[in-house]
């Protein structure tokens, strides 16, 4: 999950507060570190009909939803965007659209006014035109640019959201510079977290604890300028925090992600938890898949948890970190987040870090998002 | 450092457009919603709230909900308006008009 800025003042009480629609997982641009599964191209015949995702969002309504997010993918490449954003906004929905940009035009930013859109988060890679059209493996920096313009021009608030990595981490002075000539409200630097395929390139992108002071205390300086005007979310990443993510605010807490293909996920990242079933809001009512799913129970709470999670003290403030990361790199979703210092594994972290120093050394190329990747077994 | 906000009497204020403010049934109180986040009010600082739409000014809302809350010490009611209005200002929840 990426959205590290997220301030959520409120208690969920139990419910799925939160809901994030993954309309496709198409999209045109080939970030290198996307955060869509390395199969996505797989999903492309599965997707959910309009009317699927109607009922989605009727039942998370009335289960206590309030915020959407459309995203994916490339959410504008559904035709029935605008269709879905009248309908959540009907239902008293905060409508938020977290896209690359590519995609709208002043026309389709105009309908989606029209129905009642209430955010738009724009993913941006740089403010220099040949590092951001790297990071997104596609030329689509001017397009980008002029369609931020766009957005402000019709008065949307604008989440700006920049994925940090070493390649544009010394852009961030001017990347501030530009957010604020064009009069966006949040700025979320957005520490790229390793999961497919940012995974993937991690030893490529993975900035150093020095660069990363460097940032922060760039971004210190900006915010007394913008004060009042702009917010700025810039957290160091858990790789050097020493302690784990609070994620997603505990596994099925407030937040509920439904595929492309109908499933629904504690987080975005849950797919790849190979070990568990992933029941559809095809088969199944929401209530039930948050209520009763084995998947959503899995490790809800603290019951499932292991040692040192277990007698932790911190337990109800990290939950233990991120199950998938624990999974993917220690290989039992139930272990404590390597990312924790009191993990046993916490060693494979530093050991990320050191790998990502000695990569430097050798140039080799990032490797953009594309269709037909091996995945490792 | 960004200067501390001070609330005057004769200022009215409003709702930050950003912001969304609105009774919430499932939640059973007033919330704000803004991007990538919900803050759930009580009912205190949703009275409040009420008075920033443009259209009072603070001594007006003060005297309103001072009557409202009938037998409180009205200096004290007073004080903690004021407080609640700076506070929500330096969260951007409000604006004054101009």
């Amino acid at each position: 999950m990426t959205n590290t800025g997220s301030e959520l003042t409120v208690d969920g009480d139990g419910k799925p507060i939160w809901i994030s629609l993954e309309l496709t997982y198409q999209c045109p641009l080939k970030c290198v570190f996307c955060s869509n599964p390395l199969d996505f191209d797989s999903y492309r015949e599965a997707e959910l009909s309009t009317d699927d995702w109607k009922r989605v969002m009727r039942e998370a309504r009335e289960m206590g939803a309030m915020q959407i997010g459309f995203t994916g993918g490339e959410p504008t490449l559904r035709k029935d965007l605008e269709e879905l954003v009248a309908y959540a906004d009907e239902l008293g929905y905060y409508t938020n659209l977290i896209t690359s940009g590519i995609g709208l035009t002043t026309k389709r930013l105009q309908a989606l006014k029209a129905v009642g859109l209430k955010h738009i988060q724009l993913g941006f890679q740089s403010s220099d035109e040949n590092v951001a059209n790297a990071l997104a493996g596609v030329d689509c920096y001017k397009k980008k640019l002029a369609i931020a313009k766009q957005i402000k021009a019709l008065g949307f608030p604008m989440v700006l959201n920049i994925p940090i990595t070493r390649q544009n981490l010394p852009q961030i002075p001017a990347i501030l510079e530009l957010a604020d000539q064009l009069g966006v409200e949040y700025m979320e630097l957005a520490n790229v977290q390793y999961y497919n395929w940012a995974l993937v390139n991690r030893e490529r992108l993975l900035p150093t604890q020095e660069e990363l002071e460097w940032a922060e205390a760039e971004v210190n300086k900006f915010r007394e300028k913008v004060e009042g005007r702009m917010t700025i979310f810039f957290v160091i990443p858990d790789y050097y925090d020493g302690r784990p993510k609070a994620c997603m605010n505990g596994w099925g807490s407030i937040h509920l992600t439904i595929a492309p293909d109908g499933s629904a996920l504690p987080c975005s990242q849950a797919r790849s938890l190979d070990h568990l079933d992933f029941p559809s809001v095809r088969e199944h009512s929401l209530q039930w898949l948050w209520e009763e799913s084995p998947l959503f129970k899995m490790y809800r709470g603290n019951e499932w948890m292991k040692e040192p999670c277990r007698s932790c003290d911190e337990k109800e403030k990290d939950f233990g970190g991120c199950r998938c990361q624990a999974l993917a790199l220690t290989g039992d979703a139930a272990n404590a987040d390597p990312a924790c210092s009191k993990s046993p594994h916490h060693h494979i972290i530093q050991k990320a870090i050191e790998e990502a120093k000695l990569a430097r050394e050798i140039e080799s190329a990032l490797i953009v998002r594309h269709a037909g990747m091996e995945v490792a077994p | 450092m960004a200067e501390k906000h001070h609330v005057q009497m004769q200022d009215s204020y409003h709702i930050n457009p950003v912001f969304i403010f609105r009774w919430e049934d499932s939640q059973d109180a007033h919330v704000l919603l803004y991007p990538e986040g919900i803050v759930k009010l009580n009912d205190t600082a949703a009275a409040i709230l009420e008075f920033c739409n443009g259209e009072y000014t603070v001594a007006e809302a003060i005297d309103k909900l001072t009557s409202k809350f009938d037998g409180s010490d009205g200096d004290d009611i007073a004080k903690s308006i004021v407080k609640f209005l700076e506070a929500s200002l330096d969260k951007h929840w409000i604006r004054i008009n101009r």
